[in-house]
C-alpha cells in the first residue's frame, strides 16, 4: 500500500511576480472580511455626523435590535447552507410570540379548570413549538420533495393564519404574570439587562457561540455544509441527506421562535403579526456575512456580522434623519453590493487556489 | 510555408499568474489530417486549443490561419473563421430537446422573429442521420445517455461549416460503437478537406485515426511526428518521459475467500431491466473488471450494490454474510465502497477542502465528547495524502485546484477510510492522463494484495485486459461472458458486449 509511486517534487512557481500576489493576498484578505470593514465604516461615517451615534447606551439600544434579527439569521444559515431557504421564520415567530402570550395571559383551558405555567415552561413550548413547524418544513422537502422555496413560503402564510386564529386577530395585552399563578418575569428576557448588557444580547451571544460550534467542530455542520456544497457526494458518503435537513429547518423553527420570544417580551404584549417580513432582514443578514444561497458556503460569524450591518445601518439612518423611504433604498443597494463583493472574493480566490496549485 | 499548414502557432506562449502554462510552442495543423494532440493532463494541450479557440489570448507569439496573422479575440471570432470547437466538458442544455441545443444561439428564423421549429427538426434529423444516431430531435437531451449528449455537442459543431474542427478528448464517453461512428464521421470531414484537432488520451484510439501526432509534456511540445512513423510505446515515453511497461501493473496477489457474492440481482428500469438477473463474485486479492458498452448497465450495477438503486430482486452477500438492508450507509457498514464515474457530479464537495472531502465519509469518527479532534483530522487526512501519494498546494486547498487525476485519488481516499473490503471502482481511469491511469492501476493492484477485492469498470480495452484478473462483459442489463485473464482478447471483448444474448 505504502509502496505508492513516489509524486516527483511540485515545481517551483516559476517566476511569479511577488508583488502582484502579495496584492491578490491583500485584496482577498479584505474581501474576506469586508462585513467587518463595512461595519467599521458605517460606524465612523454615522458618528462623524451624530454625536448621539457612538455612545453606549445607543450602541446598546442598537445591539439588542441586532439581537433579534441575528437569531433568526442564524437558524436561517443553517438552511441555506445546505442549499435551502426558509421564508416562514418571521411568521413562526409570530406564531411562537401568540402561543406563549396566549399560556401567560389566558392559560391553557383544559377540562379540569385553566392551567398555567412558569415562564421558563411557557419559553420551552415557545421554541418547541418553532422546532415542530420547522420539522414539518423539513418533512415536507423531503418526503414530499417540496421546493424549499415553495414548501416555506407555504408555512410563512400557515403559520402566521395560525398565529392569528389564537386569538381571532387579537392581541395579548398583559404577560407580566400574577403571583398567584406563578407566571411572572416574562420581561427578564426581552427587557432587563445582566452586567449592563441587554439579556437578549447574551442570549444572541450564547445562541451564536453554540452555532459556531455546531458548523466548525461536529459532524454535524461538517455534513450541513456537504449536503449544501454537493448532495450526490454526501448521499454516497452515507451521509443521511434527510436527516440533514430535517435538522436543519428544526433548528431554524427553533431559533425563529426564540427570537420572536424575545421581540414578545420586549414589547410587553403578543401581537399575531408580530415579526411579519422579518424572513427577509433574516435572510439579507446571511446573504451580507457571505452566505452563498447555492449551499456550502458560508459562516456564523458572518451571519453575525451581517445582522450588524443591517441593524446599524438601519438605525444610523434613523438617527441621522433619512427618510423611511430612503433607508429601504440604502438597505437594498448594500445587499446587492455585497453579493457582488461576494462573487469578486470567489473569483479572486479560485484565481490564487489556481496559481498556487 | 506550404498550403498544407492551415493553422499555425508560431512561439505561443501563456502564463496564467506567474506560471508559464506553455512555453515558446510552435505547432502546426495540416490540412485535410487529424492532428492527434496528446500529452499528461496539465502539460498545456488545452491551453493551446483555448488559445486556437479563441477564449484566451497568447502572452507571446502569434497564431497564423493560411499564413496570415489572426488575432482570434474570442470564440465567435475563431468561428466566424471556421475553426469550432468540442469540449470535454458536456456544454448542453439538458432541459431542452436535441434540435433546439444545436440550434441554440443561432435559430433558424420564420418571419424574422419567430423559430422555425420544423425546419430545425428536419436539418437535426439530417446531422443525426449522419451521425449513425435514429433520434428523435424533441428528445431533451438530459434524457440522453453521456454517450449520445457528447454526439449531439459533435452535431452541433457539424452544422457549422467548419475548416478547422478541435476535439478535446470528445471519445471519453463514448462506448466503442460511437466511437466507430465518430471515426467514420472525422474520415468523412477529413475528405472534405476538414482539418481535425484531436486531443485524447486513449493511444488505441487515436492511432487508429491520427495522421500526425504531437505530444506535450511540462508546457512544451516535445514531439511531433507523422503517424506512421510512430508506434504507441514511442508515444507513451514522449509523454511520461519513461517505459511504458511500467504503466499498469497487474494484480499477481493470490485469491482467497469470497468477500462480495452478488446472486440474480435485478434493477427494473423504464422499458427493460437495467440490471438484469445478473450474478458475480469477487475474492480477497481479485481485482475483476466490468467491461461492456455505453448503457450496458455497468454503472446501475454499482450503484444498486451500493444502495443507491433499488433491486427487484436479487441477493448480495459481503464475507459470506447476506445484506438485506439496500441503503448506502448499510453497504458501507457491510464493507463495500463506490468511486463513482462521475468525479465532479457524484464524488466531490468542490466548495470543500482536500482534508474535508477525504474524511467526509469517517468524520462521525473523529470526534471526543461530539467535537471533531482537529489534530486527528489533520493526521488522518495527511496520512491518507501520503499513502495515495496526492499531489496538492496543502489539506487546507480547495479540492477543485487539484489535477483530474488527485481529484480522483481524493475520491478513492474518502472511500478506503470507510475500511472496505470490497472496492467497486466505476471508470477509475477517465478523464485522468497517463501517468495517473498507472498511478491508479498500481494501487488497484496494490490494494487486491492486501487482501481487499476490487471490482472495476472500464472502456478501455486495453486497460481492462491489462488490469483485470477476470473480466465480466455485460450488455443490456445482462453479463454475457466472463474471461481470465489467460483467454480474453479484445476481439472477444467487443463480441460480447455487442451481443444480445449470454454466450457459452
Amino acid at each position: 500500500m505504502t509502496d505508492t509511486t513516489v509524486a516527483p517534487p511540485a515545481p517551483a512557481p516559476a517566476e511569479a511576480p511577488p508583488g502582484n500576489q502579495a496584492l491578490a493576498k491583500a485584496a482577498l484578505l479584505l474581501l474576506r472580511g469586508r462585513t467587518l470593514v463595512v461595519l467599521v465604516v458605517l460606524v465612523a461615517f454615522f458618528s462623524a455626523i451624530s454625536p448621539e451615534y457612538l455612545t453606549q447606551s445607543n450602541l446598546i439600544l442598537m445591539t439588542k435590535h441586532v439581537a433579534i434579527n441575528a437569531i433568526l439569521a442564524i437558524g436561517v444559515t443553517f438552511v441555506i447552507l445546505t442549499g435551502g431557504i426558509d421564508l416562514s421564520v418571521g411568521s413562526i415567530a409570530g406564531l411562537a410570540s401568540m402561543v406563549s402570550g396566549g399560556l401567560l395571559f389566558t392559560g391553557l383551558a383544559l377540562p379540569g379548570g385553566t392551567v398555567f405555567f412558569s415562564v421558563a415552561v411557557v419559553i420551552l413550548i415557545g421554541i418547541v413549538v418553532g422546532a415542530l413547524v420547522g420539522a414539518v418544513n423539513g418533512l415536507l422537502v423531503t418526503r414530499f420533495k417540496v421546493a424549499p422555496f415553495i414548501a416555506t413560503l407555504g408555512m410563512l402564510y400557515v403559520a402566521r393564519g395560525v398565529a392569528q386564529l389564537r386569538s381571532d386577530g387579537g392581541t395579548f395585552p398583559d404577560l407580566a404574570g400574577t403571583p398567584e399563578r406563578g407566571n411572572q418575569g416574562f420581561h427578564v428576557i426581552g427587557v432587563d439587562s445582566l452586567l449592563g448588557i441587554p439579556v437578549a444580547v447574551w442570549i444572541m451571544a450564547a445562541v451564536a457561540a453554540a452555532a459556531i460550534v455546531v458548523t466548525t467542530r461536529t459532524p454535524f455542520g461538517r455534513r450541513v455544509y456537504a449536503v449544501g456544497g454537493n448532495e450526490r457526494a454526501a448521499v454516497l458518503s452515507g451521509i443521511r441527506v434527510n436527516r440533514v435537513k430535517i435538522a436543519v429547518y428544526v433548528i431554524s423553527g427553533a431559533c425563529a421562535a426564540l427570537a420572536g420570544l424575545l421581540l414578545t417580551s420586549e414589547l410587553g404584549a403578543a401581537y399575531p403579526d408580530t415579526a411579519t417580513t422579518y424572513e427577509l432582514n433574516a435572510i439579507a443578514a446571511a446573504v451580507l456575512g457571505g452566505t452563498a444561497l447555492a449551499g456550502g458556503r458560508g459562516t456564523i460569524i458572518g451571519t453575525v456580522m451581517g445582522a450588524f450591518v443591517i441593524g446599524f445601518l438601519s438605525d444610523g439612518l434613523v438617527l441621522v434623519g433619512v427618510s423611511t423611504f430612503w433607508q429601504s433604498v440604502v438597505k437594498g443597494a448594500v445587499i446587492v453590493f455585497a453579493v457582488i463583493t461576494e462573487q469578486a472574493q470567489q473569483r479572486l480566490q479560485s484565481g490564487l487556489a489556481k496559481r498556487t496549485a | 510555408m506550404t498550403s498544407d499548414e492551415v493553422l499555425v502557432a508560431r512561439g505561443v506562449s501563456k502564463s496564467y499568474g506567474g506560471v508559464r502554462a506553455l512555453k515558446d510552442v510552435t505547432f502546426t495543423a495540416y490540412r485535410g489530417k487529424v492532428n492527434v494532440l496528446v500529452g499528461e493532463n496539465g502539460a498545456g494541450k488545452s491551453t493551446l486549443m483555448k488559445i486556437l479557440s479563441g477564449s484566451e489570448q497568447p502572452t507571446a507569439g502569434e497564431i497564423l490561419l493560411d499564413g496570415e496573422p489572426v488575432k482570434l479575440a474570442s470564440p465567435r471570432d475563431a468561428m466566424a473563421r471556421g475553426i469550432g470547437i468540442i469540449h470535454q466538458e458536456l456544454s448542453l442544455f439538458p432541459n431542452l430537446s436535441i434540435a433546439e441545443n444545436i440550434f441554440a444561439g443561432r435559430e433558424l428564423r420564420r418571419a424574422r422573429r419567430f423559430v422555425d421549429g420544423g425546419e430545425q427538426r428536419r436539418r437535426t434529423r439530417e446531422v443525426l442521420r449522419r451521425l449513425g444516431q435514429d433520434l428523435d430531435p424533441d428528445t431533451l437531451v438530459g434524457d440522453l445517455p453521456i454517450g449520445q449528449q457528447q454526439l449531439v455537442e459533435i452535431g452541433r459543431a457539424l452544422l457549422e461549416d467548419v475548416r478547422v474542427l478541435i476535439m478535446d478528448e470528445p471519445t471519453s464517453a463514448l462506448s466503442s460503437h460511437e466511437v466507430d461512428v465518430l471515426f467514420d464521421v472525422m474520415g468523412d470531414l477529413r475528405a472534405q478537406d476538414v482539418t481535425v484537432i484531436y486531443i485524447s488520451h486513449k493511444l488505441d484510439e487515436f492511432r487508429r485515426i491520427g495522421d500526425w501526432v504531437t505530444v506535450f509534456r511540462d508546457g512544451g511540445l516535445v514531439a511531433h511526428e507523422s503517424m506512421s512513423r510512430t508506434d504507441t510505446g514511442w508515444i507513451v515515453r514522449q509523454m511520461v518521459g519513461r517505459d511504458p511497461d511500467t504503466l499498469y501493473t497487474r494484480n499477481t496477489s493470490p485469491t482467497g475467500d469470497v468477500l462480495l457474492d452478488v446472486r440474480n440481482l435485478t434493477v427494473p428500469g423504464p422499458t427493460r431491466a437495467l440490471v438484469d438477473d445478473v450474478s458475480l463474485t469477487v475474492r480477497a486479492g481479485e481485482v475483476v473488471g466490468v467491461y461492456g458498452l455505453m448503457g450496458a448497465g455497468r454503472t446501475e450495477l454499482v450503484e444498486c450494490l451500493m444502495g443507491l438503486r433499488r433491486a427487484s430482486t436479487g441477493e448480495v452477500r459481503v464475507r459470506g454474510t447476506l445484506e438485506p438492508k439496500a441503503t448506502v450507509r448499510a453497504r458501507l457498514k457491510a464493507g463495500l465502497a463506490l468511486v463513482p464515474e462521475d468525479r465532479q457530479r457524484d464524488g466531490l464537495v468542490q466548495t470543500m477542502s482536500v482534508r474535508d472531502n477525504i474524511l467526509l465519509a469517517t468524520i462521525g469518527r473523529l470526534t471526543k465528547a461530539g467535537l471533531l479532534r482537529g489534530g486527528a483530522e489533520q493526521r488522518t487526512a495527511a496520512a491518507k495524502v501520503a499513502e495515495l501519494a496526492i499531489k496538492m498546494p496543502g489539506l487546507a486547498a480547495t479540492v477543485t485546484a487539484l489535477s483530474g487525476g488527485n481529484q480522483q485519488k481524493v475520491v478513492l481516499a474518502r472511500a478506503l477510510l470507510t475500511e472496505p473490503v470490497v472496492l467497486l471502482l466505476d471508470e477509475p481511469t477517465r478523464g485522468i492522463d497517463v501517468g495517473a491511469k498507472g498511478q491508479i492501476a498500481t494501487l488497484m493492484a496494490e490494494l487486491a494484495a492486501a487482501g481487499f477485492g476490487v471490482l472495476f469498470i472500464s472502456s478501455e480495452l486495453a486497460e481492462v485486459i491489462a488490469m483485470a484478473d477476470r473480466v465480466l462483459v455485460m450488455a443490456r442489463g445482462r453479463v454475457t461472458a466472463e474471461f481470465t485473464a489467460a483467454n480474453v482478447t479484445e476481439e472477444a471483448l467487443v463480441t460480447a458486449s455487442a451481443s444480445e444474448g449470454v454466450m457459452a
